[in-house]
């Protein structure tokens, strides 16, 4: 007597303490409310795992340009730089007051420039945030394979 | 009252019946308790809880840079940059903090755009404070003798090695906005 209640008590803790974890499972993988869509009653995450996250080298040398009007790439890790209207961590070095003794390559005379070609004596507000134009590059394949080769002058 | 003063005073002056190990005693244990006591509430001021109740807003920036969220999991509070960790520096800007109070009673930075106001001018404050102790606060933790070039980024050697190393520069100097969001930097050197 006293072994079937102790059997049948073990047998209920683990179904009740397996219980959340089974329906916590159910609500995470069949999350499509009972409907069928063109990739059938399946996850997204099922049929198109994500990939695992790249790391930005700390430095590298200088990325060449694949085509002329390419903005040039940044070579190394930005974490933690700030660009807001307060600050812009870019310009504290290559700024053209700062490139000299940073050693820093200087942003071109054209971010001086407004849009109707008139140069100003700083950077042109539409230049300012230079992260919409120039990224840090991970050491990751091309997602889709491509055979662009750059002109022969940037060769 | 004067009597009640005088009074005291005598009894105060006058030997005490009491034996010598039980004076000793009960000045001990009221040593251990005073001290503890004093040593235990300043702690409890230098508890990142204990700064958000004021600072909330600014105690949050620090979530998503390198002193919080890291590879390694080691991170920095406020008090282990805000508050010098050696004893007599650290009493010091305790007292300097009692000032603080006052701004606080006053609600000198009570709402985002008083703050933003003032953002500039506190900042600077905590950068003057940092380059007259020499970046005190982080070579606490971050010593330059053991700073291994081999292993930084050419940026970081370049300045570590030369501006750093004679001591014409210090930490502070090129590392301002690394755990908060910066103030206009418009007229700051460097930038």
């Amino acid at each position: 007597m006293n072994k079937l209640l102790t059997v049948i008590i073990s047998v209920g803790v683990i179904i009740l303490t397996s219980l959340p974890v089974l329906s916590a499972d159910t609500d995470l993988t069949s999350n499509t409310g009972g409907l069928e869509s063109l990739r059938g009653q399946v996850e997204v995450s099922t049929i198109n795992s994500s990939e695992v996250m790249k790391r930005v080298p700390r430095d590298q040398h200088l990325i060449d340009r694949n085509y002329v009007q390419q903005p040039p790439l940044i070579p190394h890790t930005i974490r933690g730089y700030q660009v807001n209207l307060n600050a812009n961590k870019c310009l504290s070095c290559h700024s053209f007051k700062n490139a000299g003794t940073m050693g820093a390559t200087k942003i071109s005379v054209t971010h001086y420039q407004t849009r109707e070609g008139t140069t100003l004596s700083d950077v042109s507000p539409r230049r300012y945030f230079c992260l919409q134009c120039h990224v840090t590059q991970a050491d990751a394949k091309p997602l889709v394979e491509n055979t662009f080769t750059p002109v022969d002058s940037l060769r | 009252m004067l009597k009640l003063l005088k009074r005291l005073w005598v009894i105060m002056k006058s030997p005490s019946t009491a034996s010598f190990g039980f004076i000793l005693v009960i000045g001990f244990l009221g040593g251990i308790i005073f001290w503890g006591g004093f040593n235990t509430g300043m702690e409890a001021t230098n508890t990142e809880a204990f700064c958000s109740g004021c600072h909330a807003p600014i105690v949050k920036e620090i979530r998503e840079t390198i002193h919080y969220s890291n590879r390694s999991g080691v991170r920095a509070i406020c008090s282990d940059c805000h508050v010098p960790h050696n004893w007599t520096d650290k009493i010091v800007r305790k007292v300097q903090a009692s000032k603080e109070l006052v701004a606080f009673a006053m609600g000198t930075i009570n709402t985002e755009e008083k703050f933003q106001a003032r953002r500039a001018h506190l900042a600077n404050r905590e950068w003057q404070r940092m380059k007259e102790n020499d970046s005190q606060e982080c070579r606490n933790c971050h010593q330059f003798d053991y700073m291994d070039f081999s292993e930084q980024g050419p940026r970081s050697v370049k300045q570590h090695s030369t501006a750093l190393a004679s001591g014409e520069k210090t930490c502070v100097d090129c590392h301002k906005g690394i755990a908060h969001q910066l103030p206009n930097m418009q007229g700051i050197e460097g930038w």
